[in-house]
């Protein structure tokens, strides 16, 4: 590990062991934070998993339940039918600190059961009714889905940065500067040696 | 904050969305699902996608990880699912551990 490019001097020596000093403690809580944020990293994926393995079955579950109500409905009716906007959903958003980390939080406001269908039921079969509320009954699943599969991927990135930098402290950093002060050490040890040996001489 | 939400995708079933209250706009091919998303991702705070849209705009997603805000989902289309959300978790597990622990947790 090549050594820092300094005068091998007093003052050298104790900034540098400052230096040092800062990069360990700089270390070991970098270490901790990320062997925290691997700890909840491994929880939220877990989570997410299982959510997103009944999401996906209930979400098409939901959807072929529609292409039979879209099968047995004429097209251009169907079409019209839901040509008109519904009584639009909408969350509320936050944001949560996981670690430092900023991760979305999200609410859904409002009743979703009291809200209607947007079509007559003269124009839609049953079939439709019924999959417009199996989709609206799985928001509430498919916003948490979102929520924690965001938090999942920005922890992921963090906890990669986050491990570059123990990293680059570790070998990087901590060696170059161990090395540079033994260096200096031997020069000013040597120092000494040569001007107490010159002394002698002189007596 | 009280944020909308939109969905973007190909097919019948971003209707079914649609009828539940959802914006949806329909895009026929990744180019256009692009457009729709630089625009929409001002206005709306959550956007689901279609798994095979997202497939194909894979690396432009990526861009919105920075940011806890506008959440972008992968969902199945009507055509059933492809499997990309179960690979997303995979690579974020990867990055962040290195292996695969559910994966693990399966053979045992």
């Amino acid at each position: 590990m090549a050594r820092l490019n300094v005068n091998p001097t007093r003052m050298e020596l104790k900034k540098l062991k400052a230096r040092l000093a800062t990069a360990v403690r700089g270390h070991k809580l970098l270490k901790d934070k990320s062997d925290e944020m691997v700890r909840r990293f491994t929880v939220i994926v877990r989570e997410d998993k299982a959510l997103r393995d009944e999401v996906e079955a209930e979400l098409s579950k939901a959807l072929a339940q529609f292409a039979v109500a879209r099968s047995v409905t004429p097209a251009y009716s169907a079409e019209t039918a839901f040509a008109m906007p519904a009584s639009p959903v909408s969350a509320e958003c936050s944001t949560e600190s996981v670690m430092g980390v900023d991760v979305p939080k999200i609410q859904i406001v409002g009743n979703l059961d009291a809200q209607g269908l947007p079509y007559t039921f003269s124009e839609m079969t049953s079939e439709a009714d019924y999959s417009v509320i199996l989709i609206t009954r799985l928001f509430p699943k498919l916003l948490k889905l979102a929520e924690t599969e965001k938090a999942l991927r920005l922890l992921a990135d963090e906890i990669e940065r986050n491990k570059r930098r123990v990293n680059a402290l570790e070998y990087v950093m901590i060696p170059q500067l161990e090395e540079t002060i033994k260096y200096i050490r031997n020069k000013l040890d040597e120092n000494e040696r040569a001007a107490i040996v010159r002394l002698m001489k002189v007596k | 904050m009280t944020g909308k939400i939109a969905i973007i995708g190909g097919g019948d079933g971003i209707t079914l969305f649609k009828a539940a209250g959802v914006d949806a706009f329909p895009a026929p091919d990744g180019k256009k699902a692009r457009e729709l998303l630089r625009r929409a991702a001002g206005e709306y705070k959550i956007i689901f996608i279609t798994e095979e849209l997202a497939r194909e705009l894979g690396d432009f997603l990526k861009r919105f990880d920075e940011q806890p805000y506008p959440v972008i989902l992968p969902i199945p289309s009507d055509k059933g699912g492809t499997g990309y959300g179960d690979e997303l978790i995979k690579n974020a597990m990867e990055r962040a551990l290195g292996v695969d622990i559910l994966s693990n947790n399966g053979k045992r």
